[in-house]
């Protein structure tokens, strides 16, 4: 690319040594690693996914709302929108479009966010319940605006896609798709900041709550 | 550089002095409260610290190989890999990438790099406009540039108070003082801007060879705004960020983030990988890696290696008593506390930063909080011999030191001057416990009092006790 790239890689061979003698067993141990993609120490794994990630949820300022199945999403999110005063209207990534939101009463438009959107809904690729953090990767039908740019980001979760940590989400992720999405993004609650004073204000640049709307059935 | 006049100043000013005794607390129990959790859970803190110095370790033994593999997997996503020698040529870099594609504006996330190539300069006098995103960055920004005090939260010299004055001045606005409200009004004006730059510039927490992406860890969300919304995205980072697979890259979230802020993991987490495909609906439509040695490489395999390992989390400077008292102004360059300690008198120049290494007690607080096991007193002091090595120290202090080596190598010798000079200390205490002015070096007791010797010295103690 530039004369810089070799004069750096010059310096560090020179640095560390290389010759042309280690250089083979130096790459073939770094396959190795690529390979084994080992993970390293991790905290217990929780018997009950679905609780630990409700709970450590609602740490990060989340709030939860269980249903039976993704049909019931509409009516509950309907419902969470008219206690919070919030208008009946959203802007829905495209993945959702298919859900009856009008039968709940809840106008979609099903698109990228814009700045004036008050509601996004967002499903999520992976939910993870160490830290009860949700997984979202961008593609057609899941762009990254619709967590990002409204005030606030509801997410719909199935039960099944709750793992224990981004181990098996990062191992979901390589099967899935085969190579990594443009973005991955791992959202644990509302946005913040806490550069004034360091006291937490949340709200800062992102959405200012979060909401977490777990189906359990298909 | 003039530390001590900086320091003198930074302990004269009280706003400075109160606002670092409030934030210094939250720090350390966040982290403190976040590794309990992190127990309770059943994680083991101190095997994940062992285990993050190993892989770091393990990449810089083979770095070329990784910033190889790394480069590969970044250009087969489409991302243009480009290399600087130091910060002028990585600023060059990224000017010249913001006029071809027509630059106006650029936001920025937090990039320690970019403070240290003087980036927002370079981008300014192109005629480009830079805006900083992170609140505290921004805050920092709008104050004329002032330097960032803290490599994590860079305004925490500063007060509420005085946030709401420069609030009330810049944005032309009536003055708030409810954080939140000032919070809220900072995102509308930054908000503006997220929408209408160009390009968006972030540092990179971590480069992840396996994928060719970058990682990034913010709280506030602007990391994601300048990488999802302009054309274009360029990372500047540092050649020793490259880490080899997203397992290593959750290994170490859990350490930086609990070391960093004493949360488990921040609000968000972003792994990017190329640019916008077909038929998506956001995104960049480039993307470009400025990788900066600035110093680096010189590091490598060096007796200060250990400091390449750095993951830039903060815990230093938050347990740092002498950082606590002084600020990180006072270090007159990017990084402060006891990692700046090390890595300026290492990046700008050992004689351009001769006090740096001598601002510490070697009490090794930072040295045990460190989530990659960096052994900072030892590298401190290494600075030191290195010093004494080079003639950097004045001719007094080496003179000083080799006639105390001088009669220190001879028993006799030295036991008739110890036993002088407990006398003599004894005496300048006027057989009171503390002596108010040490006549030999006033400096010792321009702020404390100086403990006077009780009783003789241990070897006449000694010698009197073997013979009853
Ligand atoms: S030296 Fe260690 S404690 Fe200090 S910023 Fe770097 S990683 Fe954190």
């Amino acid at each position: 690319m530039n004369d810089s790239r070799d004069l750096i890689l010059g310096r560090i061979r020179e640095r560390l040594g290389r010759s042309p003698a280690n250089v083979a067993p130096a790459q073939t141990a770094m396959d190795v690693a690529l390979a084994a993609k080992s993970a390293g120490p991790r905290p217990r794994t929780d018997a009950d996914l679905v609780a630990a990630f409700r709970a450590r949820s609602e740490a990060l300022a989340s709030t939860v709302d269980q249903v039976a199945c993704l049909a019931d999403v509409p009516r509950a999110v309907a419902a969470y929108l008219a206690e919070h005063k919030l208008p009946a209207r959203a802007v829905c990534v495209p993945d959702l479009a298919g859900l009856d939101w009008r039968g709940a009463g809840v106008e979609v438009e099903a698109r990228g966010a814009i700045d004036h959107d008050l509601v996004g809904i967002t499903g999520c690729f992976r939910a993870i319940a160490e830290t009860g953090t949700l997984m979202l990767c961008t593609g057609r039908a899941t762009p990254a605006t619709v967590s990002l740019l409204p005030e606030t980001h509801i997410a719909v979760v199935p039960a099944t896609a709750i793992v224990d940590g981004m181990e098996e989400a990062w191992s979901a992720a390589r099967s899935e798709f085969g190579q990594m999405p443009r973005a991955v993004n791992f959202i644990s609650g509302p946005s913040r900041t806490g550069d004034i004073e360091q006291t937490i204000v949340l709200g800062a640049h992102g959405p200012y709550r979060v909401h977490v709307v777990i189906a359990h059935g298909q | 550089m003039h530390f001590k006049a900086r320091a003198v100043a930074q302990l004269a000013d009280a706003g400075v002095q109160s606002n670092l005794k409030k934030a210094k607390g939250k720090f350390v129990d966040k982290r403190r409260d976040a590794i309990a959790e992190f127990l309770a859970q059943g994680g083991d803190f101190e095997a994940l610290r062992e285990a993050g110095m190993e892989l770091r370790n393990r990449v810089l033994a083979d770095l070329d190989l990784w910033l190889e593999k790394f480069e590969v997997n970044a250009t087969a996503r489409g991302a243009k890999v480009l290399w600087a020698r130091d910060g002028a040529e990585a600023c060059r870099l990224i000017v010249d990438i913001a006029k071809r594609h027509g630059v106006k504006k650029a936001t920025k996330s937090k990039s320690m790099l970019s403070e240290e190539a003087g980036l927002n300069q370079a981008l300014e006098a192109a005629g480009i406009q830079p805006v900083e995103t992170d609140l505290g960055e921004y805050i920092l920004q709008i104050n004329d540039n002032e330097p960032p005090s803290h490599i994590i939260a860079p305004v925490v010299h500063k007060s509420k108070e005085e946030i709401a004055d420069l609030f009330a001045r810049v944005h032309k606005k009536p003055r708030l003082t409810d954080i939140g409200e000032m919070t809220r009004e900072a995102r509308e004006v930054l908000r503006s801007h997220f929408l209408s730059a160009d390009m968006g510039i972030s540092g990179g927490n971590f480069l992840v060879a396996e994928t060719g992406s970058v990682a990034l860890v913010t709280n506030e969300g602007n990391g994601r705004m300048v990488t999802t919304v302009p054309k274009v995205h360029v990372v500047i980072t540092g050649i020793e960020k490259v880490i080899p697979t997203l397992e290593d890259l959750s290994l170490l979230l859990r350490l930086l983030i609990r070391s960093a802020t004493g949360q488990p993991i921040s609000n968000y987490v972003s792994l990017l990988t190329g640019m916008k495909g077909e038929g998506d609906l956001d995104g960049p439509e480039n993307m470009y890696f400025v990788l900066v040695d600035n110093g680096r490489s010189d590091l490598l395999a060096s007796e200060f290696n250990d400091m390449l390992r750095c993951i830039r989390c903060g815990a230093c400077m938050n347990h740092c008593p002498v950082y606590q008292t002084i600020g990180g102004h006072a270090y007159g360059w990017v990084y402060p506390g006891p990692m700046g300690s090390v890595l300026t008198p290492l990046y700008m120049g050992m004689e351009n930063a001769l006090d740096l290494p001598h601002a510490a007690t070697l009490c090794n607080q930072c040295g045990v909080v460190c989530p990659v096991k960096i052994p900072l007193p030892d590298l401190l002091r290494t600075l030191r011999e290195k010093q004494v090595e080079k003639k950097l120290r004045p001719l007094s202090e080496r003179l000083a030191l080799k006639a105390w080596a001088w009669v220190a190598t001879r028993p006799a010798l030295y036991a008739l001057g110890t036993k002088f000079a407990v006398r003599y200390l004894n005496w300048l205490a006027g057989g009171g416990k503390s002596i108010a002015v040490l006549g030999a070096a006033p400096e010792w007791t321009a702020g404390r009092d100086f403990p006077a010797p009780q009783g003789r010295t241990f070897r006449e103690m000694y010698a009197r006790r073997k013979r009853s």
